[in-house]
């Protein structure tokens, strides 16, 4: 796993203030060697500027950032070991793709025969072979973004940062290009760095997530962590969909906690692997995620509980469907998304279902 | 009926606009002193009279020398006021360029007084250089106005990115900004040159009696039997300035073609 690498990049309460405004609030995190990591949040909450932290194009206003266990404070962007895969590509429009993806190499001593056979190796790394003397102006979106992947790997970097570098592509050309990272970081075992706004993206990409908001990462786990305990009601709504039901601590006793929550009645769910947050003013709440309930059609046994409930909105996916359905003792509807399944109808508004559930499924923020 | 009043205001509008500029070349090659109708026959006569004037290419020499080091001049204050402008944000940005445009809508007749007070107070003789500097004052407004929208055009990561790659403030600048502005440079310095080139005002005020095209071609006009001189004279320019103007918009289009930006409208 991750957590036996050596670290790449430490941040140690990082601040960044522009005149009044706080954008970065007390940033302290790890980033191992080799790691495919993300920086997720919505537009604002300062991922973009902690990753120019990183290559030098934001000083900081306090903490320390250590790259490879150096204190960059005085290294200026130019001499950082990172190199940078920007949003709108920055592919120079007066040269050729090969004089870009050379670009990095005017100061290397080595001779242009071998340079050029250095370019020709990072134009095939990105699937860009022969592509060398094309005016870069004349590239589609999806060859640019690979230009300026392979003009960054050249200089072989420790880190590689991509900020929101999908976000200028199609939703088919966007996802072939996940995987292709994915591939590439595997293959060159470099650092990637990767800032989205997009929880899909990061999800497929990473290895670890950091979800920042208003300038502070909320939570920084695993994919896998981050879908299924999240640590509050804010990370569990921006990754993903989550749906909530009010509930009260009941008792806490050897590693279970009882609850009474609302539409589920009265469990007992585990302390370590179920209960999430810290305790709240506003009173605990109980989440779960639409695939982890479902509807029971005609003949189907629950394999664990199950509960009466009205379906009050469908909205038909085509290879889903999203039931909102009222659970009895409920006063909100909660979201199931179910697979369409050959033969099983789609259920009209109004209907009286049965939905089954598992205790084990659910997680108690406090 | 309808009146197309529009069409007609339009029509009207140009032709106001443009008949003087007929009128010259077709004076230019009429066969009489008198600017009359009707036209007495075809001659070059007068062009050959303005290609033998010794002191016309005179005159020629020093306009030439005039407008070339205002449009080199202009344009590099140009450049260092729009790149600042473009690229740093400080306070004093919008007051600072508000003065720089200023002689843009200034009299130009003021300022010229006025620079020519400065100029004798500091006791400074005049010459081709004092007219320079007073043309650069003109037109280094114009430079700016076409740069700004020039460096406005260049995404800023580019910049980044050449830093990123291990390049240094200037080899950024040399490398990948001055190549991408290039054409907006070269487009501002035919401006200036044009507008130098036909400039009176200052060139009567702050001259030392050493001729200047525009200052020459005010002083023939005190007798008649040089006036189809002028226009033959003045046809030539016409054509300059037009050939000129058209190849400042091209180079103008052309830098915003290389560095992908939308045309949001010509200076011209």
């Amino acid at each position: 796993m991750t957590s036996d690498k050596p670290t790449m990049i430490e941040f140690q309460d990082v601040h960044k203030y522009y005149s009044d405004y706080h954008a970065l609030r007390g940033i302290s995190a790890t980033i191992k060697a080799g790691e495919f990591f993300s920086l997720l949040g919505p537009s604002g909450c300062g991922k973009t500027t902690l990753l120019r932290t990183i290559a030098g194009f934001e000083g900081i206003s306090s903490g320390v950032v250590l790259i490879d266990g150096k204190d960059v404070a005085s290294v200026p962007a130019n001499q950082r070991p990172t190199n940078m895969v920007f949003q709108s590509y920055a592919i120079f429009p007066h040269l050729t793709v090969a004089q870009n993806v050379g670009f990095g190499l005017r100061k290397d001593p080595r001779s242009a025969a071998d340079k050029a056979r250095a370019v020709d190796e990072a134009l095939a790394m990105v699937g860009l072979s022969g592509y060398g003397g094309r005016a870069a102006n004349a590239l589609s979106g999806g060859q640019r973004q690979r230009v300026a992947l392979a003009r960054a790997l050249i200089l072989k970097p420790k880190v590689l940062l991509l900020d929101e570098p999908l976000s200028a592509l199609d939703k088919k050309l966007r996802e072939n290009m996940q995987v292709e990272l994915i591939k590439l970081q595997r293959q060159v075992g470099i650092t990637f760095i990767l800032v989205t706004h997009d929880q899909e993206e990061a999800l497929v990409m990473s290895d670890r997530i950091a979800v920042m908001f208003e300038g502070q990462i909320a939570q920084l786990d695993s994919p896998e962590r981050l879908y299924r305990l999240p640590k509050t009601r804010a990370v569990a709504n921006f990754i993903g969909t989550m749906n909530f039901l009010s509930a009260q601590i009941l008792s806490e006793a050897g590693g279970l906690v009882e609850v009474e929550a609302q539409g589920f009645g009265r469990l007992q769910l585990d302390a370590q692997k179920q209960v999430t947050g810290s305790p709240s003013a506003t009173g605990a709440t109980i989440g779960f995620r639409p695939e982890t309930a479902t509807l029971l059609f005609e003949g189907q046994q629950a394999t664990d509980r199950e509960t009466m409930a009205r379906v009050e909105e469908v909205v038909y996916y085509g290879d889903m469907t999203y039931y909102d359905v009222l659970l009895d003792g409920t006063s909100a509807a909660v979201r199931l998304s179910m697979r369409n399944v050959f033969g099983r109808p789609v259920l009209d508004i109004g209907t009286r279902t049965r939905v089954g559930w598992s205790p084990g499924a659910l997680v108690l923020f406090r | 009926m309808k009146i197309p009043v529009l069409r007609i205001y339009t029509l009207g509008y140009l032709l106001f606009l443009y008949c003087p500029i007929v009128i010259l070349p077709i004076f230019a090659f009429n066969d009489s002193t008198a600017l009359a109708f009707p036209l007495q026959g075809f001659t070059t006569h007068w062009f050959d009279n303005v290609w033998h004037d010794a002191v016309l290419a005179k005159a020629l020499k020093n306009s030439l020398l005039v407008a070339g080091a205002t449009a080199v001049l202009a344009t590099v204050f140009g450049t260092l006021a729009a790149r600042a402008n473009t690229r740093y944000k400080f306070k004093a940005a919008a007051p600072l360029m508000g003065l720089i445009m200023l002689p843009m809508v200034l009299p130009e007749i003021i300022m010229a007084m006025a620079l020519l007070v400065v100029l004798l107070s500091v006791g400074i003789p005049l010459s081709l250089f004092t007219i320079i500097l007073g043309h650069v004052l003109v037109c280094t407004p114009f430079a700016v106005a076409i740069l700004t929208s020039a460096f406005q055009s260049l995404d800023k990561s580019l910049e980044e990115a050449a830093y990123d790659l291990g390049e240094g403030p200037f080899s950024t600048f040399r490398l990948i900004i001055l190549p991408l502005v290039m054409p907006g440079i070269i487009s501002a310095m035919l401006i200036c040159f044009t507008i130098s080139l036909d400039e009176f005002i200052v060139a009567n005020f702050l001259g030392s009696g050493e001729p200047l095209l525009s200052t020459f071609i005010y002083g023939q006009l005190r007798s008649p039997k040089n006036v189809p001189n002028i226009m033959a004279l003045g046809t030539i320019l016409v054509g300059v300035s037009i050939f000129l103007l058209a190849l400042a918009e091209f180079f103008r289009r052309r830098g915003l073609a290389r560095t992908g930006a939308k045309d949001s409208g010509g200076f011209l």
